[in-house]
This record gives C-alpha cells, sequence and structure tokens, in this order.
C-alpha cells in the first residue's frame, strides 16, 4: 500500500486548514493512504503524447460586456451572513 | 406513482397542504431537512388568485438542500451553513418558480454533496424509500425519496458523479444528469466544477423532459452554460444502435442487476433497436480520475469557508490560522475533510504530475473512447450502480467499498455527457434496480424519447 507517513498527514491538515484531533489524524492516515494505492492504478495507463482535458463545456472564451451587473444582492444582505460585523465591515477576532 | 399533470389545474394550495401533509407522514424517512411552508402557502395564494401562472402553476417540488432558496435556511446538510440564510436563489429555483412551481422542502444529502450514501449528511441519514433499513443513495438521496414516496412529483439534484442516477437507481425513480452545461449552476453549493450537473428526479421521463425544458438554458452568471439547445422529441429515432458495456456485466456484478439489465436490453431489441455488447477498457479506471480530480477541484471550491464571511466560526479562536482550522475542523464532516486533504495531496509540488495531470490525460483518453464510440453507437447503456441499495452503515467504515458505487455513474461525469437512470424492475428481494443509458454530448432530447419510448413498450 502506499504509505503516508504522521507527519504527512499533519503537513496536509495544515495545506488544508484544517484542525484535526489526534484521533482523525490516525484515520486519516489509513484512509488517505488506501484511497492513494486505489488511485495509482492510473500510472498503469500510457498517456504519452496526450493532453489533459481540464473542462468539458465546448465553449471557447466567453465574453461579456464590462460593464455593473444587479444581482439583487445588497451590501446588507450580505453582511447579514458574516459571524460579526461592526460598523458595515465583517469582523473577525484579533489575529496580530 | 404521481405524475406532474395530476398537480396542474388544482387548487393550488389544497396541493401545498397535502404534499405537506405527506411530507410529515413520512418524516421517520428523514427526506427533507427543512420545510418552506410559509412561502410555500403564500405562492400557492398567489397561483390560485392567478397573479402566478406558468407550465407548472401550483405543482409543489422539493430541491436539495445546496440549492440556494428562500424560505429555509441553505444548509447543504452541514453544520457549516447550518444557519445561512440565501440572500439569493438559484437560477434553476428562479425558473421553476417563473413557471408557478412550489418548493416545498429542502432536501437530505452527503453534507456538501460528498457521498453515495446521505449518512454523511450532518443531521442524520436518509432512508431508502422501499427498504428503510437501507441507503437512499446519494447524494440526493432525499431528492430520490421524496420523488419514490409521492411526496411531490419532481425534485431537484446535482449530480458529480452519480449523485442523481445513483440514488434514482436505488429507489425505483428516473433520475436525468443531462449534459455538461445545460442547465445553470448559479446560486447552487460548489462541488466540482468540471463535473457538476445540475438535473431532477420524476416518476416517469415525460416529467423529466418537461422540467428540463424548463430548467435548460444560457445564464450569465454561470459562464459555462450552454445557449438552450433541449427541446423535447416526440419521435423516437427507430433502429438505433446500442453498445452494452461489456466492463459493467461483470460476475463482480449483482445477478439481479445483471438480469435486469439484460432484460431491458431485450426490450430495446424488441422494440426494433440493435444492442451489442461492448468492451470499453478504461472505464475501469474512471473512478481513480474521479477521485484524483474532484477531490482536487473541491478542495478549491471549500476553501472559501473559512469561518470570516459566512457560515460557522469556531469559538474562544486566538490566532488566524486557529479561525481557519476550528471552523473548518468544526463545520465540515469526516469525508470532506478526508476530500479536501486528497485534493491538497494531488495538488501539491511533487506529487501534480503523477496524480492530477495523469488523470485529466487519462480522462482525455475516456473522452477519446466514448466519441469514437458514439460515431457508430446512439447509446450506450449498462447498470446504473453494481448493487442494489446497501443496509446502512454497511459501507461507512471503507471509503474505498462507498465510492465502488459510483464506478458505473462517473465516465458520463467526466466526459460530460448525458446520462439517465431509469427503473428497470426489482431485485428477488424486492429492491428496485437501475438501467443508465448514456448518449453523445447534446443528444438529450433523443436519450430521453428513447427512454420514454420503452416504458410503454
Amino acid at each position: 500500500m502506499t504509505q503516508i507517513s504522521r507527519d504527512d498527514v499533519v503537513h496536509l491538515a495544515q495545506l488544508s486548514s484544517l484542525a484535526l484531533s489526534d484521533e482523525e489524524i490516525q484515520a486519516m492516515q489509513t484512509d488517505i493512504g488506501n484511497i492513494l494505492e486505489y488511485v495509482n492504478q492510473l500510472s498503469d495507463l500510457d498517456t504519452t503524447g496526450v493532453e489533459p482535458t481540464y473542462q468539458v463545456t465546448d465553449l471557447d472564451n466567453v465574453w461579456r460586456a464590462d460593464i455593473v451587473d444587479d444581482y439583487g444582492v445588497n451590501r446588507d444582505s450580505l453582511l447579514a451572513l458574516a459571524p460579526d460585523s461592526k460598523d458595515g465591515q465583517i469582523k473577525v477576532p484579533k489575529v496580530l | 406513482m404521481s405524475r406532474i399533470a395530476d398537480f396542474i389545474g388544482k387548487n393550488a394550495r389544497q396541493n401545498v397542504l397535502d404534499a405537506l401533509q405527506r411530507a410529515a407522514d413520512n418524516d421517520q424517512y428523514h427526506a427533507i431537512l427543512n420545510l418552506t411552508k410559509e412561502r410555500a402557502m403564500e405562492r400557492a395564494d398567489l397561483v390560485d388568485k392567478g397573479e402566478i401562472t406558468g407550465r407548472l402553476a401550483g405543482v409543489p417540488f422539493v430541491v436539495k438542500d445546496n440549492f440556494l432558496a428562500f424560505g429555509a435556511p441553505t444548509t447543504a446538510a452541514s453544520k457549516m451553513l447550518e444557519h445561512f440564510d440565501a440572500p439569493l436563489q438559484a437560477t434553476a429555483v428562479e425558473k421553476l418558480e417563473a413557471e408557478g412551481a412550489i418548493c416545498i422542502g429542502k432536501a437530505n444529502l452527503d453534507a456538501f454533496a460528498h457521498g453515495g450514501s446521505t449518512e454523511n449528511s450532518a443531521f442524520g441519514p436518509t432512508k431508502n424509500a422501499i427498504d428503510i433499513n437501507r441507503v437512499a443513495g446519494g447524494s440526493s438521496g432525499g431528492s430520490a425519496v421524496v420523488t419514490a414516496l409521492d411526496i411531490v412529483p419532481f425534485a431537484l439534484g446535482s449530480d458529480t458523479g452519480g449523485s442523481i442516477r445513483e440514488p434514482a437507481s436505488f429507489n425505483g425513480v428516473v433520475g436525468i444528469k443531462p449534459t455538461y452545461g445545460t442547465v445553470s449552476r448559479y446560486g447552487v453549493v460548489a462541488m466540482a466544477s468540471s463535473t457538476d450537473v445540475i438535473g431532477c428526479f420524476t416518476t416517469n421521463v415525460a416529467d423529466s423532459e418537461l422540467v428540463l425544458d424548463i430548467l435548460a438554458g444560457l445564464d450569465r452568471k454561470d459562464m459555462t452554460t450552454l445557449v438552450d439547445f433541449f427541446v423535447p422529441e416526440k419521435t423516437t429515432k427507430p433502429n438505433q444502435k446500442i453498445g452494452l458495456i461489456k466492463e459493467f456485466m461483470s460476475h463482480d456484478v449483482d445477478e439481479d442487476v445483471r438480469a435486469r439489465t439484460n432484460e431491458y436490453a431485450e426490450k430495446l431489441r424488441a422494440a426494433g433497436h440493435t444492442v451489442e455488447e461492448v468492451s470499453i477498457p478504461i472505464v475501469l479506471h474512471t473512478l481513480a480520475m474521479y477521485y484524483i480530480i474532484v477531490p482536487a477541484e473541491l478542495s478549491s471550491n471549500l476553501a472559501r469557508y473559512d469561518g470570516v464571511r459566512y457560515g460557522h466560526r469556531a469559538e474562544g479562536v486566538t490566532s488566524l490560522a486557529e479561525l481557519y482550522g476550528k471552523s473548518r475542523d468544526e463545520g465540515f464532516v469526516t469525508e470532506n475533510k478526508r476530500r479536501i486533504m486528497i485534493g491538497s495531496y494531488v495538488l501539491s509540488s511533487g506529487f501534480f504530475d503523477a496524480y492530477y495531470l495523469q488523470a485529466q490525460k487519462a480522462r482525455t483518453l475516456l473522452i477519446n473512447e466514448l466519441n469514437t464510440l458514439f460515431e457508430t453507437f446512439d447509446v450506450l447503456m449498462g447498470p446504473t450502480v453494481p448493487t442494489p441499495a446497501f443496509k446502512l452503515g454497511e459501507n461507512t467504515a471503507d471509503p474505498i467499498k462507498m465510492y465502488l458505487a459510483d464506478i458505473m455513474t462517473v465516465p458520463a461525469s467526466l466526459a460530460g455527457i448525458p446520462a439517465i437512470s431509469v427503473p428497470a424492475g426489482l431485485s428477488e428481494s424486492g429492491l428496485p434496480i437501475g438501467v443508465q443509458l448514456m448518449a453523445a454530448r447534446r443528444n438529450d432530447a433523443q436519450l430521453l424519447s428513447l427512454a420514454r419510448s420503452m416504458e410503454t413498450t
């Protein structure tokens, strides 16, 4: 199986902004290892000279006029969604 | 089972009251997270006064709770968005409302649509409509179950790798995932942007055609949408050439599932079509592509849930990293975290080429192979899922086992082609089994026409 170390899992959690508990880290080490082992089968496919596919829209660039759209959403309704706000701005805990 | 036509021209208030009563009577299935009762009654009264008209005037429906809609929170079945009141509605919901349809509630799903059983809902699983000890399928499990239980005649879902087709198969209803870009995703919680598709559940194909006809079309708020190409096709093309995918009929697949699929193929032959076995070896690798590409995309899409602008924010944090980390740890379920971390892994430097780039190249091989086949075949078919609905809790301990339920539905997702799951009978023990039909991009109308013609033969 693809070994992924505990340190790798801790690093991935940091990259993913996830503060995992010790139990979660341990479980993830097993699960992620198994999933990587499963997807490793793709290395058997010969993709020499094959272009990657990033999207399947059939569309090229989609342009629109550079004018402001009214999406029917105002500042107050968006601020109301914030966990905390003050004076028309989103408030976060002190971080510095 | 009820049809949309049963609700047309009736008293809208009564339609809604009856649907709400059926929802209450079926509470034990946990298919609906929140009802939108107040707003539904207001809209029903406007329909009855003739102030709202349209092709779906007074018809109740349910929408998967990852669609923004007024009248109840949009939770995506997560703690992250448990109290999120949408400031706008999804384009799909707006289009249905413009035709007079009335949303009565928000359906349960796997949190953020990550899963194939609805067991990943932060608020508890939905139960299968036929056997309450079994899973509803997922991620649009609630939408499938409300349709199968006749609570409403249709429901909206989203399908990223099978999330409409798999629960449709498990509950004995019709589920359609149209061509990528057919329906606007504006206002739907994003999962994997290159495969996310909006579709619907109905009890019969004609109703799917009606709903899709209303939903399809360009939306400048979703730049991936296509100019409306979907016009329901009354006449089914005769003598179609249909390929039965050999890899999906192996002995690993449940015997009853194979038997019902073969019977469906026989029915197609009896209707004058040709069905022949076709081998597509690469489809067996598609699930591996999917579980690289989709986690990569969703890890980016879910980066927005940071506890700052909206959604859950952890208490008592002392640093910015802690604010992000704890809010996300508390707001996401295990499967969300697993997929985000897989995504971070396959996109990280050193692994990008081996995983993400290789998967996107393999995706090209799959698409090329399917395109070549569609030069000869009108339709490709096989079972929708390798088994009937499994038992609640049966696969929760093993993510890979859970993922394998998607093996037959992911090819259409990665290729962006239309696919429909239609009921094809029952297993020996009475569980629904679905057959999947797939066609080339933009051939949705002909695909649905074929599926409809088979309902009556």
